[in-house]
């Protein structure tokens, strides 16, 4: 059995049809990418296993246990993490606070120490604000908050998006990290290389349908798949 | 006319009002931030405060045993009204949930009347705090200056609340983020519930302790709304900081406007919240996040 499998999920936006039939199977310390166009379901899809969006048709299993339909917050307490493409940092709360805030419910918490030794930068601002995080800081916080939770699966969407290339470096440094310590990973990226350097295998969504699954090899040996369906 | 001790008063009066519709604000404020919904029936939780301390002073005759029971008993119909009513509201549109709680507001001010009819109803302040302080400069009503000194206290604790404890600090990332509470596994919903009771809370304590200055009548907390509504608009939605500055803002334009025609005061209080709005369109201290 895998730990995370998708079968047969159908996502609407009101009566927009969004994802068909999408079917996902990630295995315990995986890393694997989620590649399409703008507007291919990717980030639709993350939603949709986070419970932000609820889809109407399908199955989520994580470790056995089904999460499609529950609320939010059940499937983060069944331990399922998602990095928002927009952050979603609480600016009012400070950088601590926002990552004491992500643990209260966690069932064995990170303490702070761990994820200040991965991420230095978030110990040295600390007590400053949200809204006074640069990009790439509000990135580290993000996935800080996620990894507070010890997820079984973290869902990162766009975590590169918008962020000057060394500070992509600094980041990608930390996920290949994380996956050397065993994170299973779900990684929805525009930036190809970037993405399948630490994906093992990749998933390609095309309107909202699945329409390639294999190695990252495979797919970096295809140029004209990348072609087809991502445009690169 | 206005001479300096008159004027000196009316300033009194327009902080001690200000704390008033400080402590009002921030739970309007708090509600409409953390849920999304304006709730029109908080004026009438602030007269509810008022008429179940009443009540409770009637078969007591303790003033403090008024408070308790005025502010719980508000508290309890918060939670009650957010379980029962509000959340089938989250996902409808703003004009639906701007009728259900209106018209709640509307149930509440009748039912009181009709259990204790129009006429108005008394409290009396605590045997220490009745008559006047001479303060030196100018005699004031004891009970006004003890009003302030509590509402301020009152103000204190909910900050403590809001800023110094885990469910504080929830309700301030609710305010800005509901959805990613959510993510981070935390049941928002239970938290809508807290805030809402809490929100109320402060209404109806806001309603007791005022209950010795004025006289409760059914319609007390018509003006009130009111002023909330503006105090919330001039201090941004969602900030408590914002109804604290924005309630002393209020408190004192009404007062001072009132000293030299009471007609005006009303007048006035827009004439700022305009003013804010054309500067400032997320109020004083607001942000843009939540519209």
């Amino acid at each position: 059995m895998s730990l995370l499998e998708v079968e047969g999920l159908n996502t609407y936006y009101a009566d927009s049809h969004i994802l068909f039939d999408v079917a996902l199977k990630v295995e315990r310390n995986e890393v694997v990418a989620l590649l399409g166009r703008n507007g291919a379901g990717k980030s639709t899809t993350l939603k949709s296993l986070m419970g932000v969006v609820t889809p109407r048709t399908g199955s989520v299993r994580l470790d056995g246990q089904e999460l499609a339909g529950r609320k939010s917050h059940t499937i983060a307490l069944a331990d399922m993490q998602l990095v928002h493409e927009e952050r979603r940092i609480f600016g009012s709360l400070n950088v601590e606070e926002n990552i004491v805030l992500a643990g209260l419910t966690a069932k064995s918490a990170w303490p702070l120490e761990r994820i200040y030794q991965m991420f230095p930068r978030l110990k040295e601002r600390r007590m400053s604000r949200g809204t006074d995080l640069s990009g790439g800081e509000q990135q580290m916080l993000a996935i800080a908050r996620a990894l507070t939770r010890s997820p079984k699966v973290l869902l990162l969407d766009e975590p590169f998006e918008g962020l000057a290339p060394i500070i992509v470096r600094d980041l990608l440094a930390v996920c290949e990290r994380l996956a050397a310590d065993g994170q299973t990973i779900i990684i929805v990226e525009q930036n190809i290389a970037a993405a399948l350097s630490i994906a093992s295998r990749a998933y390609i969504l095309n309107n909202g349908h699945v329409a390639f699954d294999g190695s990252s090899t495979e797919l970096k040996a295809s140029p004209e798949i990348l072609a087809r369906y991502v445009g690169v | 006319m206005v001479n300096w001790a008159n004027f000196l008063s009316q300033m009194f009066n327009g902080l001690v009002l200000g704390a008033l519709l400080a402590l009002i604000s921030s739970g309007l404020t708090i509600i409409y931030g953390t849920l999304g919904v304006l709730n029109l029936a908080h004026g009438a939780m602030f007269m509810l405060g008022g008429y179940a301390g009443y009540v409770a002073f009637s078969y007591t005759g303790s003033f403090p045993l008024a408070v308790v029971v005025g502010t719980l008993f508000v508290m309890l119909v918060g939670v009650l009204m957010e379980r029962g009513i509000i959340r089938y509201f989250y996902n409808r549109p703003a004009e639906d949930q701007i009728l259900v709680t209106f018209g709640l507001g509307i149930v509440f001010v009748e039912a009181v009347r009709f259990f204790f009819g129009s006429l108005s109803k008394s409290v009396p302040p605590p045997p220490g705090l009745v008559g006047i302080t001479n303060l030196g400069f100018m005699v004031y009503p004891t009970y006004r200056l003890a009003l302030f000194g509590i509402v301020a206290v009152a103000l204190l604790v909910l900050y403590l609340v809001l800023y110094r404890t885990k469910l504080g600090m929830i309700v301030r990332a609710g305010i800005e983020d509901p959805v990613m509470v959510g993510s981070l596994g935390i049941n928002v919903y239970r938290v809508f519930m807290l805030v809402f009771g809490i929100g109320a809370a402060a209404a109806g304590f806001a309603g007791i302790v005022n209950a010795p200055v004025v006289s409760l009548a059914p319609d007390v907390g018509e003006p009130i709304l009111v002023q909330t509504f503006v105090v919330v608009v001039i201090g941004g939605v969602g900030s408590f900081p914002g109804a604290v500055l924005g309630g002393l803002i209020a408190g004192e334009i009404i007062s001072i406007t009132s000293m030299f025609n009471p007609g005006y005061a009303y007048v006035m209080l827009f004439v700022a919240m305009t003013l804010v709005l054309v500067l400032r369109p997320y109020g004083l201290l607001g942000s843009a996040s939540r519209e």
